[in-house]
């Protein structure tokens, strides 16, 4: 087998990640189980290779709170918007494709922000621009350009939330420098 | 007692999220539109189900397996709706009478441009302009 070796310290949170699945699937988290899975999941992940995922090399669980706060209200939020839209507006809905333009290069941090903005208010993730890093939206009930002005910015605040979670430390680094410029 | 009515607001709130998603697919104009209903409200319907059951399961062992299951719709249901999404932007099936600011058009349109007869772009000229099904 002629592939490119990868360190176990890469490969440990998605090992961690298996083990977890493993126990909560078999709804045992008893040690002997766990180590079964341990096993299990490194030999998953040394036959089944994937390309490993590059992570910041950051992660803030105080951030975290509060974004996991922000994100269940935003949905909320989102859904009971989309409810309401479905039942007052339906066939007369206008929307808009809008290009918004993060700050960070990471593919972890701009997947993650994809992600988040899909699931948070009336926007979908049509088209990824990896070179630039910008993300094309489908957004929902977009009548005029203040109005995709206001996605961008909410946009980029969920990023910048996400840079401040799990953003590599020159992302969070030019992130301060630009709200202590504002 | 208390309990039955958390878990019973809990499933009710769960149910009207889906019928949230119905009423959106029904009446939403495109399919882009229909892709916004199909996800979102959906992701919290299954939430407040699932915290249903953990409520009226009131053991712990459940949890894990709850969660997996949420976290596993949070990891796929933005995945699907940007594949449909996409795959419908591109084969037009969109309403463009309905958009009100088109981004995406120019850089498809250069792209088209740039490499003639690439993979960008697959459809005709002036295909479904006014969309799919008016």
């Amino acid at each position: 087998m002629n592939r490119r070796h990868i360190p176990l310290i890469t490969e440990l949170p998605l090992v961690i990640w298996l083990v977890l699945v493993w126990g909560a699937l078999w709804q045992d988290f008893s040690p002997g189980n766990l180590v079964f899975g341990a096993l299990i999941a490194y030999v998953v992940v040394n036959f089944f290779y994937l390309p490993p995922v590059e992570l910041t090399g950051r992660f803030s669980v105080l951030w975290l709170v509060p974004f996991l706060g922000r994100f269940l209200l935003q949905l909320v939020t989102a859904s009971v918007q989309v409810f309401w839209l479905a039942v007052t507006r339906g066939p007369t809905l206008r929307n808009a494709v809008v290009a918004v333009a993060l700050r960070s290069h990471s593919d972890f941090l701009v997947t993650a922000t994809g992600h988040a903005i899909s699931l948070i208010p009336g926007s979908l993730v049509l088209e990824v621009d990896r070179s630039t890093s910008t993300l094309y939206l489908h957004c929902l009930n977009v009548a005029s350009v203040e109005d995709a002005e206001a996605v961008r910015r909410d946009v980029r605040a969920t990023e910048a939330w996400l840079i401040r979670v799990m953003g590599s430390s020159r992302d969070l680094a030019a992130l301060r420098a630009e709200e202590a410029s504002r | 007692m208390v309990h039955d009515v958390v878990v019973s607001a809990l499933l009710i709130g769960g149910a009207l999220m889906s019928l949230a998603a119905g009423i959106g697919l029904v009446r939403f104009p495109d399919l882009l539109s229909r892709m916004h209903a199909a996800t979102k409200p959906q992701v919290l319907g299954l939430l407040l189900l699932l915290l249903a059951l953990a409520v009226d399961n009131r053991s712990w062992i459940l949890v894990p397996v709850l969660v997996l299951c949420w976290v596993f719709q949070l990891l796929t249901s933005p995945v699907s709706a940007h594949m449909v999404g996409r795959a419908g932007y591109r084969t037009r099936h969109l309403r463009r009478d309905l958009l009100t600011l088109d981004e995406l058009d120019d850089v498809v349109a250069r792209a088209a441009d740039g490499d003639h007869g690439g993979p960008g772009r697959t459809d005709a000229p002036d295909g479904g302009a006014g969309g799919d099904r008016t």
